[in-house]
């Protein structure tokens, strides 16, 4: 079975754990190919737009450390660099 | 982490009200999103320091480590950690990062 990508991780974890009424998930790596912590075979650069209701009550330090806790494990291993856009329902 | 950087960085943000950690300098940002973070801190007419990580690996680490916060550029003002760029700009955007400024006492413009 082929592992799953990088964005696939990112968008499986984070509705596991946020439930979003709102989640996109783009892969802007193309836009950053040659710069530092592209790689080849791409999946370094995302843009994610969450809304969800766990982030009522959170700073927004609060709601982007959920999300960098969440997906820990992908910015350690490949992902450099993960926009992010979090909103209250 | 390794004392003498948080040593280092300890020491950067007493010396100065608003501090960026960045990957290149303000002239020379070598990243979009440094490059955006200097942009809002130009038009805000803030004075501020960058700081190049790329110039040393282990500050490059350890500021991530300090911030508990996984990526670069990070703004601080008066020692307080305020984002990263994302953050910069929603606040930007909406009047609080002028906000921020002008409460901790760094005049800013905007």
């Amino acid at each position: 079975m082929k592992s799953p990508t990088y964005a696939q991780r990112i968008e499986q974890k984070l509705t596991a754990a946020l439930a979003p009424s709102l989640l996109i998930v783009e892969d802007q790596s193309a836009r950053h190919s040659g710069h530092s912590g592209s790689r080849p075979e791409g999946e370094t650069h995302f843009a994610v737009t969450i809304v969800s209701a766990q982030f009522i009550g959170k700073s927004r330090i609060e709601q982007h450390r959920m999300i960098h806790n969440i997906l820990a494990e992908e910015l350690n291993e490949h992902v450099h660099a993960l926009a992010l856009t979090c909103r209250l329902p | 982490m390794d004392a003498l950087v948080a040593d280092r960085i300890r020491g950067e943000l007493s010396a100065n009200d608003v501090v960026l950690f960045m990957k290149g300098t303000p002239v020379f940002p070598q990243c979009g999103f440094s490059a955006q973070a200097v942009q809002i801190l130009t038009m805000l007419e803030v004075p501020f320091k960058g700081i190049d990580v790329l110039a040393d690996p282990s500050l490059r680490q350890g500021i991530k480590d300090f911030s508990n916060w996984p990526t670069i550029p990070q703004l601080y003002i008066k020692g307080e950690f305020i984002g990263g760029c994302d953050i910069m700009r929603e606040m930007f955007q909406s009047g609080e990062l002028q906000k921020a400024m002008s409460d901790k006492g760094v005049a800013a413009h905007g």
